[in-house]
């Protein structure tokens, strides 16, 4: 195949898609955060926690919907630490997320290698297998790309438009919106902006372990050190590209990954001409030219990263 | 009909070693207007604060109509019927009107937020009031005005029976105050009471029917309106007798700053202005109309578009806040807070922030701590700041040593100009005076001083020729004594600012 | 809940938080090591005595407290410009590459002028590292954490592909490895025998040079004040941009000389696994030291002593050592709200 000929094919989007589901859930979740007023440079950490309490579940003779479930408390109990210490606290969000970061993935290594102490090679699980939904998977092209994919990737679409009609439809909605804009506002209309913040970063914590799990539980079924590579920061460049909005946030997510999963079978193509290593180096490039180009028009919560003191000027 | 509906009781309330609020017992009858009455400090917004639940006070009571009210809890003080307009509107720019009016009206966990109902509902209660809005704008495309008026709307959809202003007319022209005012009697003839913050005395006058006086957190006084004059007000507020500033009239001398039609990024359109040595401007009008814009322009922090500026006779068109204090002009910020002082350094690190660049204190790129200090030592004993050492951080000065350090700071230069910014914002009227003082003593000096302030009165007291800016337009200035409250109300609200009209030669 | 500012903290106060988040790091790491099965207090009498329990374990320490000082530094001075370098990764390891590029036989010349050579090209390789991000930050605004982790990533791929390209070792019997630096370009070693060497030294004078800055020099005083209050800092006259700038200099500069030093001091060449994630750790050692660059020294070999301790630890007893690195997150995180604790009072209403 040619590289226009694999930029059509259907195997490349269906890659796409499932390459973009860990994003989504990750973007989604730092996205709610963000739109409360929270930075949470935790994620790439909290990724890794999910990644690790979601495999280990189903490795302890779990069924793989317990695991995510596992995966989302694992990254909530997190997520909540985080809250603690920048929202009633009023830490600096730079700092507590990174150590958050540092905190939770050092943690997950030391309890998987107390838990496996002697193994070389990760032992596997039974992962998710592809449901093609019936009929709509039988559509040619479409078929193949979108709808033969895991439940987990199922489930992050679903996830997205969640996100979206709970934040523009719903009252809650609103006041995590208003958090991150004004907390004043919040506050004057006889809501806590501490309980929106902490409960914001709570369940934005939650999809960032769900994404972390799906790489144990769906894209491959072993926990690998290192496996998150980077993709919690991508995440954050990826809630700038898409303007805080979910919609726009799943379209950058795919976007990247169709990226993503091109340049992955080009280095297949071109060989030897260019080193593999430019190839890998691609979509980091790619995400700081998108966090370029947004952050011109930058739409950001008014509020972000600004804690709220009562009464204090 | 004359029922309580709210009484506080022997509220006290400590912020450390700060008694903000000593004993405070009031009430209010139902349809009354009842104005709180005091200088910056006295402990107005901090008791309201109590009321509304934002803080907690460490003794006393609340009661409405009769029923004890939970201390510490915004939604039970909602819940009771009481509603706060605040001084600083508490509105989310970037969300619609009717976002902001529904939040928190609904049960929280609502899959389907009823936004048809809401705006309607909104719409029936705009046209009962005369409080028109469109509810799907964004609160920043709103005027001042316009904001002020979802403030009011947001407290009235939660079925508000107790408003609380706070400072409402600190935004607004005479005009749009009076019309304040006239929308205030309409909501007490349907039942509402209301409770009136300000410090202004013509205000609270005209507007209220009894007045609670406060001073050092103290409750001072109670009088009914019609039983009372600005001069007992005046002196109950102050608790002694304040003497206005006298200002001497003096010929002016040369043109200190030029600007000719100067057009900004920032929100300046065509401006002109011109400032002589020994007089005072005072620019008047409704903040957000380009006063920033202004002050950006003549302190070096952004350049001209078009148009000219001349300062002292030289091009200052590229001029940077560095090159603008050598030049020996003296630049009061409009907030000291984010601008003037950075909190959590000390005093002596920031008396030196305009000058380190200077060879008394900069040497090579060494800087000279002890001659800072000497420095820091001489302005606070100069200008009377209280503060516990040169090496105390900022962030422990009350609000009026605050603007004296950077009074001292800048008067230092022995400034030809200086840009006074809201100078006496906040400040007490003891701090007020003070500054006061120091812009008419430079004036003497022969400086030129042009103050940009929101507070009519206090421009009326100052200058020698006022003009009004208006969406980034300045009028022709007009002397003083040429010039009514009325004709700058409506200036300040856009009148003959239209094309072709503003500038006579 | 409010929290109120305590006017002036008392003695007692400023030391006891602190003194409390060392003691619930260690009680949590306590109970970690118990999950294992190992006896807490014996393991951590293993981890000290690994760490300083003789003159080898105490050198090795210092050893590897060297590289943590330089990166500790560059994450200080940074952060307290508010410049949040989190690339102290991908500067070390440009710093790295400039080393091997220059050192490796280009220029044959005596040590005194070659070292003093490579700590100029080292440093400026670290700091156009960071100029990149910083540029970006104060022309357009991008966020300077997320551009400095990628990059972190990107430089990583970039050496690889030097290691196995232009910068490959032909007698390396293949591995991805690069020649090594020559005689003339190593730093001496301060005890015959031992692996300490000179770069502990230079890390130690830019301790020195970097408190000098903060506190006498007037780009101290302006990195300070833009940390504190861009808006406050621009309106006093200081030229913030250019401010930033030269903090990423600064900043960019010290981490690539922790290259410089791993590569010249301690190991000779370059390989992938240079940097076990000193830039990381760096910026826990920043914060452990509250910011201040002599405080940077002693955070710098506490958490080697940790790091070193635990290595020697976990090989007699059955702990990963990884509980290394949970302890010194943890005391991050403990570190950082005890020190909130020493300038806020908590207040229930």
């Amino acid at each position: 195949m040619d590289a226009l000929e694999i930029l059509f094919s259907a195997t490349l989007w269906a890659a796409a898609i499932r390459i973009a589901s860990p994003l989504i859930f990750a973007t989604l979740g730092e996205l709610i955060s963000e739109r409360a007023g929270v930075l949470n440079l935790g994620i790439e950490g909290i990724m890794t926690v999910g990644a690790f309490a979601g495999w280990y579940t189903v490795y302890q003779g779990g069924d793989l919907w317990l695991g995510v479930v596992v995966a989302a408390l694992a990254g909530a109990a997190f997520g909540l630490l985080h809250a603690v210490l920048v929202v009633p606290l009023g830490l600096s969000q730079h700092v507590t997320g990174i150590g958050i970061t540092l905190f939770a993935a050092s943690l997950t290594y030391y309890t998987y290698r107390l838990a496996f102490p002697e193994v070389t090679s990760p032992p596997k699980i039974e992962a998710f297998a592809p449901w093609p939904i019936p009929i709509l998977s039988d559509i040619p092209f479409l078929g193949e790309a979108l709808f033969r994919q895991t439940p987990l990737t199922y489930l992050a679409f679903i996830a997205a438009g969640l996100v979206g009609w709970f934040l523009y439809r719903t009252p809650a909605g609103l006041a995590v919106r208003t958090a991150g804009e004004n907390p004043a506002a919040v506050e004057a209309q006889g809501i806590d902006v501490t309980k929106v913040r902490i409960a914001a970063v709570v369940a934005g914590s939650a999809l960032m372990g769900i994404g972390g799990a799906f790489l144990t539980l769906s894209a491959f079924n072993s926990f690998y050190f290192e496996m998150v590579n980077g993709r919690g920061w991508i995440a954050i460049a990826l809630v700038v590209f898409g303007s805080w909005r979910p919609g726009k946030a799943l379209l950058g997510a795919l976007l990247f990954a169709a990226f993503d999963a091109y340049q992955l079978r080009l280095q297949q193509l071109t060989g030897s001409f260019v080193p593999y290593q430019v190839f890998l180096m691609l979509p980091y490039a790619l995400s700081i030219l998108a966090l370029i180009l947004m952050s011109r028009r930058a739409a950001y919560p008014r509020a972000l990263m600004i804690p709220y003191r009562k009464g204090e000027r | 009909m004359t029922d309580t509906v709210l009484k506080l009781e022997r509220i006290s309330k400590r912020f450390g070693p700060l008694l903000a609020n000593d004993a405070i017992s009031f009430d209010l009858k139902r349809g009354e207007i009842v104005a709180l009455l005091g200088e910056n400090g006295a402990g107005k917004t901090t008791l309201m604060n109590i009321l509304f639940g934002h803080y907690v006070a460490d003794e006393g009571a609340i009661s409405v109509a009769g029923r004890a009210l939970p201390p510490g809890q915004p939604h039970a003080a909602i819940e009771a019927g009481i509603g706060m307009v605040h001084q600083h509107f508490t509105l989310a720019d970037n969300l619609t009107v009717l976002d902001n009016i529904m939040l928190g009206t609904e049960k929280p966990w609502r899959l389907h937020s009823a936004k048809g109902e809401a705006r309607q509902r909104l719409n029936r209660l705009a046209e009962d009031f005369g409080l028109l809005v469109a509810p799907d704008k964004t609160v920043a495309e709103l005027s001042v005005g316009e904001r002020q008026r979802v403030e009011i709307l947001k407290v009235l959809y939660r079925e508000a029976r107790i408003l609380i202003l706070d400072e409402p007319t600190a935004v607004l022209t005479p005009q749009e105050s009076q019309t304040l005012f006239a929308t205030l009697k309409k909501l007490t003839q349907k039942g509402l009471s209301i409770i009136f913050i300000s410090h202004k005395l013509h205000e609270v006058l005209s507007v209220s029917d009894r007045i609670f006086v406060l001073r050092s957190g103290k409750l001072v006084a109670e009088r009914p309106t019609k039983a009372t004059t600005r001069q007992e007000l005046a002196e109950l507020m102050v608790g002694r007798p304040i003497a206005e500033p006298r200002i001497e009239p003096q010929v002016p001398g040369d043109v200190h700053v030029d600007v000719r039609s100067v057009t900004t990024s920032d929100g300046l359109e065509r401006a002109d202005l011109t400032l002589h040595g020994g007089e005072i401007l005072g620019l008047a009008g409704v903040s957000g109309n380009g006063q920033t814009a202004l002050a950006n322009l003549l302190s070096g922090l952004t350049r001209p578009h078009s148009g000219s500026l001349h300062i002292f006779g030289e091009d200052a068109a590229r001029w940077t806040p560095d090159i603008v204090t050598r030049r020996g002009i003296a630049r009061i910020p409009e907030d000291r807070h984010a601008e003037g002082l950075i909190a959590d350094m000390s005093v002596t690190e920031n008396v030196i922030a305009e000058l380190y660049r200077e060879e008394r204190f900069n040497k090579r790129g060494f800087l000279d701590w002890r001659a800072a200090e000497g420095f820091a030592r001489d302005i606070i004993a100069k200008f009377d700041v209280k503060c516990p050492s040169p090496l105390a951080r900022v962030r422990l000065l009350s609000g009026g040593n605050m603007q004296k350090l950077i009074l001292g700071r800048t008067l230092s230069l022995t400034p030809r100009f200086i840009l006074a910014c809201q100078p006496a914002r906040g400040l007490d009227i003891g701090a007020v005076a003070y500054v006061h003082e120091h812009l008419i003593e430079a004036r003497k000096r022969g400086a030129s001083v042009l103050l940009i302030s929101d507070d009519l009165d206090e421009i009326l007291n100052l200058s020698d020729r006022i003009a009004v800016i208006y969406r980034g337009r300045i009028s022709k200035p007009l002397a003083r004594r040429d010039v009514s409250i009325k004709e700058l109300g409506l200036m300040m609200a856009g009148h003959g600012f239209g094309e072709g009209e503003a500038h006579a030669a | 809940m409010r929290l109120e500012p305590r006017e002036q903290p008392s003695l007692l106060i400023t030391l006891l938080y602190p003194a409390l988040a060392i003691l619930a790091t260690l009680v949590f790491a306590g109970i970690l090591v118990s999950f294992s099965g190992a006896n807490p207090f014996s393991v951590f009498f293993l981890v000290f005595k690994g760490a300083a329990g003789s003159q080898f374990a105490f050198l090795e320490t210092l050893t590897r407290a060297t590289p943590l000082i330089f990166t500790g530094l560059a994450a200080a001075v940074a952060f307290r410009a508010k410049l949040w370098n989190i690339g102290g990764e991908a500067q070390l390891y440009m710093g790295a590459v400039a080393t091997i590029v220059f050192g490796t036989g280009l220029l044959p010349w005596p040590s005194p002028i070659l070292v003093p050579i490579l700590l100029v090209v080292s440093a400026l390789a670290g700091a156009l590292t960071l100029l990149g991000p910083a540029f970006l930050k104060v022309r357009f605004g991008v966020d300077e954490v997320v551009t400095t982790l990628l990059l972190n990533f990107i430089v990583i791929l970039f050496v690889s592909l030097l290691l196995e390209g232009p910068l490959k070792d032909p007698m390396g019997l293949g591995w991805p490895q690069t020649k090594k630096v020559i005689a003339e370009a190593q730093l001496p070693k301060l005890i015959q025998g031992k692996r300490l060497h000179f770069g502990f030294i230079l890390a130690l004078a830019a301790a020195i040079i970097v408190w000098i800055v903060n506190t006498r020099m007037a780009l101290g005083y302006e990195m300070k004040a833009v940390g504190f209050s861009p808006r406050a800092a621009r309106f006093a006259g200081m030229k913030v941009d250019r401010i930033m700038l030269k903090t990423a200099l600064l900043s960019g500069g010290l981490a690539g000389l922790a290259g410089l030093s791993e590569v010249a001091g301690l190991k000779g060449n370059l390989t992938l696994d240079l940097s076990p994630g000193f830039g990381y750790a760096g910026i826990v050692v920043a914060m452990l030291a509250l910011l201040h660059p002599l405080g940077v020294v002693a955070a710098a070999i506490f958490v080697a002593g940790i790091f070193v301790g635990a290595d020697a630890m976990s090989r007699s007893a059955q702990v990963p050592s990884y509980i290394a690195q949970v302890m010194v997150a943890t005391a991050l995180l403990a570190m950082v709200t005890a020190l909130m604790f020493t300038r806020y009072r908590l207040r229930w209403k």
